[in-house]
């Protein structure tokens, strides 16, 4: 871990409209980590990737991606410094297809060589989206849109690949399917913001998590010691530490 | 019905048509893309058609050149309207976009009563528009098959730029979901520009075809064409650009069938009959013919 923080959040206030949805977040990631960020509904954590994105803009607080102040940027800004948010529901393009939906993803890039090449290596990850490569996404089924939502993600090579609830309304086969394709992302080292209400399986894999509640951090460190801590799991994921 | 009845109603049918699923396809490509009704629309057709009067009054310019600068004339009142009028306001609320656009609306209407004249002017028109020609045994002028050639020109290119550009496929998933579409890097400002862009240079194309049928331009012209694009749009779905094409053409039928079966004692109230269609429709199917995939989401 060096000392320079891909990502670097403090004191972050968001609010939708007048009611403050986050307040005074502090959390960072650094480069080629897996955090984990876990709470019940309604938290805050789909807000603070909104905010990192750049979709909400925050009341006050710094963003500072790869050492440079972006509260404030636009979303289309930050995508091309180097993020890239799989939104929490998929939000596939339904009448586009598959090819197409990856294209937008890959908006900015130019469509050549090492371009196919990383087609070629997104289809190895996904083999079901070369199958379906012509085919409307709305037709794909729940598991195959979360496939081409990450992949549409990774196509543009992001310094910080942030997925909110990749494993959400999947069934037990497929999320261990979308886990195992998260383990082998961090393996290729990519820096990872993973936002799960599956905390144990999250936090299984996490080299470092965040507590969310009511807007808050309200513990942060290492994942094994928050799964250990039966206070704060009984409290705050539910009796057993959230669904597996 | 005897075949050359039936050919010139396929004729009357295609050439009303195309112009109205310009009109309409005008409207819906700036509302995929900022859920904006555009009432301002049809003043873009009032601009390019005050050009067109002033270039072939006081200029001996070609005719081609004569129609392309009119359509540049849209294109830019499209382009500028959206940059000077609706940016500022984008971010605040679509009920501001709206009261933006009737103003919009009314200040250029102002403009030519002002600074041109109330009263409406006579637009020259090419010659060979109203030449007459027999097809099939049918008599039309030249204008109505050239309105049907350029809308076939016209939508086959748009139909290409949607499909296979890396623009038109972004435009096409901003239309769906806006904001996941510049989660992806597309800008938003890009892309509203170039649904106003568009927008203006189809107005553009409509001024055209649309002086040359009425022989003249005035400050308030805007509005007939601008309701027909909402019923066509109302008809074929307000979400879809097919379904604003589609929409064209089934008013244009549904016009003509009206004008050719109503007993001439009720051919006065053939636009009571339209609007009574068009009510049908909005009760029956009120998303239009064509539904089209979109979300509920505002553009920020
Ligand atoms: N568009 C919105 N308008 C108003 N309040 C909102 C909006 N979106 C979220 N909130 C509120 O902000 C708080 C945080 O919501 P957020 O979506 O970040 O929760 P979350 O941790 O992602 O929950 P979940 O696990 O259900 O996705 C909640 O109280 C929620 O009600
Ligand atoms: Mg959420």
């Amino acid at each position: 871990m060096n000392n320079n923080p891909v990502l670097q959040i403090s004191d972050l206030y968001v609010a939708y409209g007048s009611i403050l949805a986050l307040h005074g977040v502090c959390m960072e990631v650094h480069k080629g980590e897996l955090v984990s960020i876990c709470g019940v509904n309604g938290a805050g954590k789909s807000t603070v990737l909104k905010a990192i994105a750049g979709v909400l803009k925050p009341r006050s607080g710094s963003i500072r991606f790869k050492g440079k102040e972006v509260a404030g940027y636009k979303p289309e800004q930050l995508h091309k410094m180097g993020m890239a948010l799989v939104p929490e529901g998929r939000e596939i393009f339904p009448s586009l297809t598959v090819e197409e939906n990856l294209r937008i993803g890959a908006y900015g890039r130019r469509l050549d060589k090492s371009f196919a090449a990383d087609l070629e290596d997104l289809f190895n990850l996904f083999p079901i989206l070369k199958e379906r490569y012509h085919q409307a996404g709305g037709l794909l089924s729940g598991g195959e849109q979360q496939m081409l939502a990450i992949a549409r993600g990774l196509i543009s090579k992001p310094d910080l690949l942030m997925l909110d609830e990749p494993s959400l309304g999947l069934s037990p086969a497929l999320v261990d399917q979308i886990f195992e394709l998260i383990i082998e992302l961090k393996s290729r080292n990519i820096t990872i913001l993973l936002v799960e209400q599956n905390a144990q399986r999250a936090l299984a894999i996490a080299d470092r998590a965040y507590l969310f509640a009511n807007g808050r951090v309200e513990y942060s460190g290492q994942p094994q010691e928050l799964m250990g801590n039966v206070d704060i799991t009984s409290v705050y994921l539910g009796h057993n530490g959230g669904d597996v | 019905m005897n075949a050359e009845i039936l050919f010139e109603f396929v004729i009357n049918v295609l050439s009303m048509g195309s112009l109205y699923a310009l009109i309409s396809l005008g409207l819906v490509f700036v509302f995929g893309i900022c859920q904006l009704v555009n009432y301002a629309y049809g003043e873009y057709i009032t601009v390019s058609g005050y050009v067109l009067y002033f270039l072939g009054v006081f200029t001996n310019l070609p005719w081609p050149v004569v129609f392309l600068l009119g359509i540049l004339a849209g294109v830019a009142i499209g382009f500028f309207s959206e940059l000077v009028a609706f940016r500022p306001f984008r971010e605040r609320s679509l009920d501001a976009l709206l009261v933006t656009s009737f103003a919009v609306s009314i200040i250029l209407q102002r403009l030519f009563q002002l600074g041109i004249s109330p009263r409406s002017k006579a637009v020259p028109v090419p010659a060979f528009f109203n030449l007459n020609i027999q097809l099939f045994g049918v008599i039309t002028p030249l204008r109505n098959l050239l309105i049907i050639g350029t809308t076939i020109v016209l939508l086959t290119v748009l139909v290409l730029i949607m499909k296979y550009t890396t623009l038109g496929i972004a435009m096409r998933g901003a239309s769906e979901n806006f904001v996941t579409a510049r989660l992806m890097g597309v800008p938003a400002n890009l892309m509203i520009s170039a649904a106003f862009i568009i927008s203006g240079l189809l107005a553009g194309v409509v001024a055209i075809f649309w002086s040359a049928r009425t022989g003249s331009v005035e400050p308030m012209m805007g509005g007939t064409p601008l309701l027909i694009g909402f019923i066509a749009v109302v008809i074929g779905g307000m979400h879809s650009l097919p379904g604003s094409v589609l929409g064209g053409y089934v008013y244009a039928f549904i016009s003509n069938v009206l004008s050719l079966t109503l007993p001439s004692s009720l051919l006065s109230f053939r636009d009571a009959f339209m609007f009574a269609i068009v009510i049908a429709f909005l009760v029956l199917k009120p998303e239009g013919l064509l539904r089209g995939n979109y979300q509920e989401e505002r553009v920020g």
